[in-house]
């Protein structure tokens, strides 16, 4: 990283398709990112589509069941690894070295692998759907024996590509761990890092820690497919409910890799349009450590109904409802940032505001689902449908979008359209709750998820989430022209800061940051608080 | 901070009041609610619908709150109102209080939780047991007797494809109607064993706070003491495959001599089945019986005169036309791979021989041959 090049560190990019192929910026692979999960994003909301399509009334109209399920299945996984995933990493490939006064990543090489083996493996994802016997089909979460015995064979595919996937994951992930723990600034201390840093770093590890265990899962699934074991075969001795414990071992710390960076991104954007320091820094730090922590200690909240004894289910249930007081102070410290601010409401803090209340109301839903004997009754129905989607798009999605909306000026030196963005912002708004918030009361009501067909005193609330549905997707339309409006023909903003109330170092180098920042470290100045 | 604490109360508590009693309204006794979580018929039911909404309510108090404080702050914080920013970062008094005050609420949560949650799983003292397994994509109960016969049965789904595919107007109880529903006394305390058969299922009756996973390899345990005679309808709640939307669950809570009464004749018909395996049927004895297992078994896939659909024809099929043997086969074994399933552990040998010998003389097939009880029975064997 040091060595000079010929002596010119000034050089702009690559000319061509091989400045994307071969780049090692940190910026453009980041630019990659954000692209590739918004193409994810608009795939996996075409199939949400589909689904919301089917249910608009009761009978069986557009789609077979079994193709019902694929869409459910690929839905989620092309959300969650597709879209929300990468959509974080190409954020912390941009913003990481330019909030900590860093060059670029530490890896940039290992930076450009682990972003193009995505592609091809979401390619051979979607290729499932034309393969005889269709793309899996046992949902996203896929629980054994649906997922093995009973599976069509593109499942051999779909354990490869989640292979690939926690592959790129955990490369990204050390990347992160190895450019904040290596190249922060002279004087960028710890506890002076922007928040945004301070959860990727937390995140990044609890990656390293459980894609393992996902591989370790399906690596168990090819097995038992192809080579005769039976890891969860009940009639070859094995368990089909070790499974779900490897699954959700794994799954419920990629909840919080999903909504950490989404709390980091709303505590850099809420001070800034408040114009006051964020409230309660270090507390903000401790608590997402927390979550992090108790992350691993709670997964069995996910399967109250498999039949555990009853001190596995109090003890999860203790541990998981734990999980309200770290979340809670953070709710609370964004709140107390905002009072007595000088509060605006440009595009990025609308969507920080929806995301704040949004995500409260989710957290919410999820105390009430922690409650064990409670949960016999919400497990796998519509209840918990709404739940998550309350936290992963008005959580992760919301905050993710306010991080373009709040960023792409310093990215791209040009405006974005404010008044678009607003709009975006209330179809999103009303779109989603549309959408949702009718699927708590269907869920309570007893409507199971992943049903192609539901009984009739289901019908009005479906045909209100479906017409919701189709209203929030039209919004990323308008979101999406938005964006390419700013980038080919925005206003033009040369503004170091951009927004007056922002803060970091990311504000500190020129609009639109140049291809190549903090060749030589900036200097903090040791009194200046954190950002 | 100065928060207008008392203000605050009594604007949370208006709006989470009219909640309460707008959810309390939608449930009334008898009508099944459309947007909460309906007590239902058993105590715990109740137990659960409390405990529900008691956390529902401590959510949207603070849900009030919090949001009160933070429109409170958009309302009258506003950079346009010329306000100057303050520039506290901190307080460690109002930090420490918003982390131990929820600890406290939860606590207060988790004392109701924990004895509700014992009471679940209090399985002592049952008065009767039925095996539940799930099959893709029925549902099979078999009550455990103390004398006598066990009686079993599979329970599927009555609703016709012609509903399903919007050729016909939907019932009333559209999907989630069975053939033959699960009959239980009232009052009496009744113990699942619950299982699976091939992939996971999970056996969920709203109305008698019941949810469980059946397992293949497993047997999970949970019980219910219905006080209230009544229909209870649930569904399956794991997805368990294509047909994991279409396998409900209808429990008829009857009284204690209807119960009897059902279970006397259901053991008589067992042991009448066990005699009649030793019977030789007559082809028309077969035809007619065989017709009545062929409508309720085979329709739906193969067609009311054989000639296929989801299933393949029946009529000039090269199986019902062919050596009896690969016939017999096909319905016992189901074919692997296809939607067409092994029937040999759902119909019993008399039935399993007369539909075998409808199939090979209804739609034109007339191979005047036929099955009997026995013939099935020693296939079966090998």
């Amino acid at each position: 990283m040091g060595d000079h090049h010929h002596g010119d560190h000034h050089h702009g990019p690559a000319k061509g398709i091989g400045r994307w192929l071969f780049t090692t910026n940190h910026k453009d692979i980041g630019t990659m990112y954000l692209w590739l999960s918004f193409a994810m994003f608009i795939l996996g909301g075409t199939f949400a589509m589909i689904i919301r399509a089917e249910l608009f009334q009761p009978g069986l109209q557009l789609v077979e069941p079994q193709f019902f399920n694929q869409m459910t299945t690929l839905h989620g996984l092309v959300m969650v690894f597709g879209a929300i995933m990468p959509s974080f990493v190409g954020l912390a490939n941009w913003l990481i070295p330019m909030m900590i006064g860093a060059p670029d990543m530490a890896l940039p090489r290992m930076n450009n692998w682990s972003f193009w083996i995505l592609p091809p493996t979401f390619l051979l994802l979607a290729s499932t759907l034309f393969m005889e016997g269709g793309a899996p089909a046992a949902g996203w979460t896929f629980y054994a024996p649906l997922s093995t015995t009973y599976a069509g064979p593109s499942v051999t595919y779909f354990i490869f590509c989640v292979h690939v996937l926690g592959l790129s994951s955990i490369m990204g992930s050390i990347n992160i761990i190895a450019t904040v723990m290596n190249m922060r600034a002279p004087g960028m201390t710890y506890m002076k890092m922007p928040l945004f840093v301070w959860t990727w770093l937390i995140t990044a590890f609890l990656l390293v820690a459980v894609m393992p265990v996902l591989a370790g899962a399906v690596t168990m699934m090819l097995m038992d497919v192809h080579f005769g074991t039976s890891f969860f075969s009940a009639a070859g001795g094995g368990d089909p409910v070790l499974f779900q414990h490897i699954f959700w071992f794994f799954g419920h710390p990629e909840v919080y890799i999903i909504i950490l960076p989404a709390f980091g991104v709303v505590s850099q954007i809420i001070p800034a349009f408040s114009r006051k320091p964020l409230f309660g820094y270090d507390s903000m730090v401790y608590a997402t450590a927390s979550i992090a922590f108790l992350s691993f200690i709670v997964w069995a909240h996910h399967m109250y109904t498999v039949g555990m004894p009853v001190a596995g289910e109090l003890f999860f249930m203790y541990a998981t409802m734990l999980i309200a007081v770290p979340t809670g102070v953070k709710v609370f410290n964004w709140v107390s940032t905002m009072w007595r601010g000088a509060l605006s409401f440009e595009t990025p803090m609308l969507f920080c505001i929806g995301f704040l209340v949004l995500f409260t109301i989710g957290g919410f839903t999820g105390l009430m689902l922690s409650i064990a004997p409670s949960d016999f009754q919400y497990h796998d129905s519509y209840f918990v449908v709404a739940h998550f989607h309350y936290v992963m798009v008005a959580g992760a999605v919301f905050s993710m979008t306010a991080a373009i909306y709040f960023w792409l000026p310093k990215w791209c030196g040009r405006m974005y359209n404010e008044t678009m963005g607003k709009t975006h912002f209330w179809i999103s708004f009303i779109g989603f709750n549309l959408t949702f918030f009718p699927q708590h009361f269907v869920g309570l009501a007893g409507m199971p998820r992943r049903i192609p067909d539901y009984a009739l005193q289901f019908a009005d609330f479906n045909m209100m989430s479906s017409i919701g549905a189709f209203i929030y997707g039209a919004s990323q339309i308008l979101f999406l022209y938005n964006v390419i409006a700013t980038i080919v023909a925005g206003k033009p903003v040369s503004d170091k800061k951009v927004w007056d109330g922002a803060e970091g170092l990311e504000w500190t180098v020129a609009t639109p940051a140049p291809y190549h920042t903090f060749e030589t470290p900036p200097k903090i100045d040791p009194a200046h608080a954190h950002s | 901070m100065g928060f207008e604490a008392k203000q605050l109360w009594k604007l949370a508590l208006g709006p989470a009041l009219l909640l309460m009693s707008a959810i309390a309204r939608a449930v009334g006794d008898d009508e099944v609610s459309d947007i909460n979580i309906d007590p239902g018929a058993t105590a715990i039911g109740h137990a659960v619908y409390d405990l529900h909404m008691v956390i529902l309510i401590i959510c949207v108090i603070i849900g009030i709150l919090v949001f009160g404080v933070m429109f409170y702050s958009i309302i009258y914080h506003r950079k346009s109102r010329g306000v100057t920013p303050a520039t506290f970062h901190e307080s460690t008094k109002v930090e420490i209080a918003w982390t131990v005050v929820p600890f406290f609420i939860l606590i207060a949560m988790a004392v109701p939780a924990t004895s509700t949650l014992l009471n679940i799983y209090d399985n002592d003292t049952a008065e009767l047991d039925v095996v539940i397994t799930g099959y893709q994509w029925k549902w099979k109960y078999e009550y455990l007797s103390k004398d006598g016969e066990n009686v079993s049965f599979f329970s599927q789904l009555r609703t016709p494809q012609s509903e399903i595919r919007n050729s016909e107007a939907k019932g009333e109880h559209y999907l989630l109607e069975v053939d033959e529903p699960l009959v239980l006394p009232v009052d009496t305390k009744v113990r699942f064993l619950v299982t699976a058969n091939d992939v996971i299922h999970s056996w969920w009756v709203p109305r008698l706070s019941v949810k469980r996973d059946a397992i293949p390899g497993f047997i999970n345990e949970v019980s219910t003491l219905p006080t209230k005679v009544g229909v209870y309808r649930g569904q399956c709640a794991e997805l368990c495959g294509k047909n994991h939307g279409f396998m409900p669950i209808v429990v008829n809570v009857v009284s204690k001599e209807d119960y009897a009464t059902w279970y006397n004749a259901k053991q008589a018909e067992a042991a009448q089945i066990k005699e009649l395996m030793a019977k030789n049927f007559t082809l028309d004895e077969l035809m007619v019986r065989g017709k009545t297992v062929y409508d309720s078994s085979c329709l739906a896939c193969h067609g009311a005169n054989g000639e296929g659909g989801l299933g393949k024809p029946i009529a000039g099929s090269p199986v019902a036309t062919g050596d009896i043997k690969r016939h017999l086969d096909v319905g016992i074994k189901g074919v692997p791979g296809t939607a067409m399933q092994a029937f040999g552990a759902q119909l019993n040998d008399v039935d399993m021989a007369a539909v075998i010998t409808y199939q090979r003389n209804a739609f034109g097939n007339n191979m005047g041959d036929m099955a009997q009880p026995i013939d099935v029975y020693n296939h079966k064997k090998g």
